[in-house]
């Protein structure tokens, strides 16, 4: 019998298949990893175990028994709990009232007597907190120790742990290991999501593999090796793209040196990255997200003040210029999500000018001729469905890239950053956008392509770099970069 | 988990028109209740909310009257919430505004009103725009949360005020707590003999126009647009956010404390504790009504006086507590509000 088994699981999200046909088995008292890159399936697949998502098709068992799970409380009930990336703890409340938080026995609750329950579970299943400090005081890797004692308060037999080492440094990391094989000798079982082979390979027992929603490969840790799992994670037959031949001219013209970051939640997300893109070259950085490319984008972009390291443009420094300083030094600057770089509520027309606001402006007003006269020639230029006065929010998404790409690249600038530039579009907007990108390259621009979609990098780059935990793991012309060998480095296989 | 969700997506044309009308049908609709409860009919309620006041020309001056304040808090507002800032100070900035006006107009009576009155204004503004600074500064750079500080700043003032009305401006000629009459000279002119429709009303007009030239036309108007609607999208256009907030921060205070110097100009000629009856509150609901759009604010505030001035008339003719006027205009709040999420969210299958 197993602990959870998931039979033929189906999940569509407009016209994306998320999960196809999945069969999920997880046996009692194991580790089980759940391997894939962006987009396999993997969180789908779990937030339909834990009551977030409903199957479209796809049946559950709990220890042999077919469980309707509709929300998450039928999966707490069912002794399933998952702790996620994004914390859901109150941090002016204790660490004991955050694990008892609905779940008092009584209407009255005194601190002492929960404090004693906390006490008495955190002993129990070897977790250690203290339940009297405010979850504010924490540190990253104590909270999550407070997530997992909340679901082994509400007595889960299943904990799903999705990509838990994300947040945490290394030192924590092997804390929350030695806490994982503590808890699965006392009967849990685990599910561990993950896009990282070193860990996976540490600590779990059976891996099943997950690609583009279906599943590539169910081992156990010992048959396998890190080549093999990388290849079932991210292995192709030839993928429908051609690879372009571009021209280098070899004159190296943006130059990142020894870049080092540390994003929003205080973690070292650049860690030393040094790039060189040509001229009349695409550099693509291929790597799952969360490993840096957002905080790369931000530091070139300008959003970003990085804490060492240096940017240069053709020999110019604008390591600390503002996103302003930027554009006019050269840069083609495209947000990583578009709905939050562009303004919905403005026009196109509107959109446009921003960037470039002294240049509309006579006598203190705007040029609304002058800026209606150059909004019409970028979508000429480059397509666009819409008028000038068309409020952006109402453009389809790939409109609106193009809205973001035209804005960068009419300015001709020397180096592009592309960053996620078709994510989430259809496959008309996805093959002209791409198709912009190489002109831009072939017009002798350089080009910093930033992407998840694999196939992408590939199919664009002359030049392919992994970014795997902030560290540039390796640079590969594109003739020599297979899907194995970017497989390996993007799951930091050593 | 439910079925559907709440999405971001603008409502069909056919309703977006059938929007504002809609708001003020169900507005009077519900306030009608309170009608019928204070024991009068709502009909001849209604008439007298909105046809009596226009029927007679001093009654109908007196709604623009009524009006000039509400246009320019409205303004000051609707300058504030363009840009993402939301002032509820209004209120307080306008009576730093008074203040100043007031005390510009009492201690110059030898300046002639081409030298005074501007000189009133300009007081007006800066002190408005002083008593906006230290909520803006905290916004800006210590990103405290500016609605509970600008609120705050209301109250110190008004007692302030009540202070200063009390001891040091104490008028000794009269019962009242108020300060010392300004100089005739300092008086706005009077538009309409025997009414009290005065040039402050030129002045809100001319505020109107400056500010949607303003925000609709220049640089700075784009840049608080953009801040105010994404200000992510807006800081990655390049555009100075923080500064940009500030700007119209300070800006918006400028404006609320020429309200104030426009009742000490043009109505009451001294400072009193009563100089503002709520109009820097009243001015957030003209604002939202306006739809945050200069033009639509004059016209929300000429409605908002328009009930103002009939709420009078009501409890004269009904005998219904005045403060129905209240009601009505609170209930077409609360009931645009809500239309306006009609106009920009759907329900879509999950």
């Amino acid at each position: 019998m197993y602990a959870i088994e998931m039979i033929g699981v189906n999940k569509r999200f407009g016209n994306v298949q998320a999960n196809k046909d999945i069969h999920f088995c997880l046996e009692l008292g194991e580790i089980h990893a759940l391997l894939g890159e962006n987009g396999a399936g993997k969180t789908t697949l779990m937030r339909i175990l834990y009551g977030l998502y409903r199957p479209d098709a796809g049946e559950i068992l709990v220890n042999g028994q077919k469980t309707q799970i509709l929300s998450p409380k039928d999966a707490i009930q069912a002794g399933i709990g998952m702790v996620t990336q994004h914390f859901t703890l109150v941090p002016t409340l204790t660490v004991a009232e955050n694990v008892v938080l609905g779940y008092t026995h009584s209407q009255i609750v005194s601190q002492k007597d929960i404090e004693a329950r906390v006490k008495a579970a955190s002993e129990k299943f070897g977790i250690h907190v203290d339940p009297s400090v405010m979850v504010k005081y924490l540190s990253v890797g104590e909270r999550q120790r407070v997530e997992i004692l909340k679901a082994l308060y509400r007595n889960a037999r299943v904990l799903i742990m999705d990509e838990p080492t994300a947040v945490l440094v290394p030192q924590e990391v092997n804390v929350l290991f030695d806490s994982l094989l503590q808890l699965v000798k006392s009967g849990l079982s685990v599910i561990f999501i993950s896009h990282k082979l070193n860990e996976v390979m540490a600590v779990c027992n059976r891996i099943t593999v997950l690609r583009d929603g279906q599943v590539t490969g169910i081992v156990n840790k010992c048959d396998t090796t890190q080549k093999d799992l990388a290849k079932m994670m991210v292995g192709r037959d030839t993928a429908g793209l051609a690879r372009q031949v571009g021209h280098k001219t070899g004159t190296p013209v943006y130059e990142i040196k020894d870049l080092n970051a540390v994003n929003k939640q205080g973690l070292k997300a650049l860690k030393g990255v040094s790039l060189s893109v040509q001229k009349g070259e695409i550099l693509g950085i291929a790597g799952v997200s969360g490993n840096g490319q957002s905080e790369l984008t931000q530091v070139l972009t300008g959003l970003l003040v990085p804490t060492s390291g240096t940017i240069e443009l053709e020999g110019k420094d604008i390591t600390h210029a503002t996103p302003n300083e930027i554009t006019k030094a050269g840069v083609g600057r495209t947000p990583e999500d578009r709905h939050e770089g562009m303004i919905g509520d403005l026009t196109v027309a509107e959109n446009f000018a921003l960037e470039d606001l002294e240049k509309y402006t006579h006598n203190g007003f705007l040029d609304q001729k002058a800026i209606l006269k150059d909004a019409e020639l970028k979508i000429k230029d480059f397509q666009i469905k819409a008028s000038p006065t068309d409020h952006l929010r109402k453009l389809s998404g790939g409109n609106m890239q193009k809205v973001v790409m035209a804005r960068a690249l009419s300015r001709n600038p020397k180096v592009m950053i592309a960053s996620q530039p078709t994510r989430g579009l259809d496959v008309g907007a996805t093959e002209y956008i791409r198709k912009k990108l190489l002109e831009e390259r072939d017009r002798g621009g350089a080009v910093l392509l930033l992407s998840e979609d694999l196939d992408e990098i590939m199919a664009l780059s002359d030049r392919i770099a992994v970014i795997y935990e902030g560290c540039i793991r390796g640079i590969l012309p594109a003739s020599e970069a297979t899907t194995e060998k970017l497989g390996m480095l993007m799951a930091g296989a050593c | 988990m439910f079925k559907y969700k709440i999405v971001r997506s603008p409502a069909p044309v056919w309703m977006r028109t059938l929007i504002p009308i809609a708001a003020i049908l169900l507005s009077f609709i519900i306030s009608s209740i309170f009608v019928i409860i204070a024991g009068a009919n709502p009909f001849a309620a209604f008439y007298n909310f909105l046809i009596a006041p226009l029927s007679s020309q001093s009654s109908a001056l007196e709604v623009l009257v009524k009006s000039t304040p509400l246009i320019l808090t409205g303004i000051a507002v609707t300058f504030a919430f363009t840009a993402g800032y939301y002032n509820i100070g209004a209120e307080g900035q306008l009576y730093a505004g008074a203040i100043a006006a007031a005390w510009i107009g009492i201690n110059f009576p030898q300046l002639p009103s081409e030298v005074i009155i501007p000189l009133m204004m300009v007081g007006g503004f800066v002190a408005g725009m002083l008593w906006a600074l230290i909520p803006a500064l905290l916004k800006v750079y210590l990103k405290i949360d500016e609605v509970v500080t600008t609120l705050l700043m209301n109250s110190i003032i008004m007692y302030f005020v009540s202070y200063l009305l009390n001891d040091y401006w104490r008028n000794p000629q009269s019962g009242y707590p108020q300060s010392p009459d300004i100089s005739a000279a300092a008086h706005f002119v009077r538009l309409v003999p025997k009414s009290r429709l005065n040039a402050d009303f030129i002045m809100a007009i001319v505020v109107v126009i400056i500010v949607y030239f303003l925000i609709r036309r220049t640089p700075l108007g784009l840049q608080m647009r953009a801040s105010g609607a994404n200000a992510s999208g807006a800081r990655f256009a390049g555009v100075n956010v923080p500064r940009t907030m500030l700007t119209a921060a300070l800006v918006s205070g400028g404006i609320a404390g020429l309200a104030g110097m426009g009742e000490i100009a043009g109505i009451q000629f001294h400072l009193i504790e009563a100089i503002s009856s709520n109009f820097g509150y009243t001015g957030i609901i003209v604002a939202t009504l306006g739809g945050l759009h200069p033009l639509g604010v004059a016209v929300a505030a000429l409605f908002i006086g328009l009930i103002g001035t009939g709420s009078q008339t009501v409890s004269l003719a009904l005998g219904v507590p005045v403060y129905l006027g209240d009601i009505v205009q609170s209930t077409l709040l609360l009931v645009t509000l809500g239309m306006l999420l009609l106009q920009n969210y759907r329900i879509e299958r999950r």
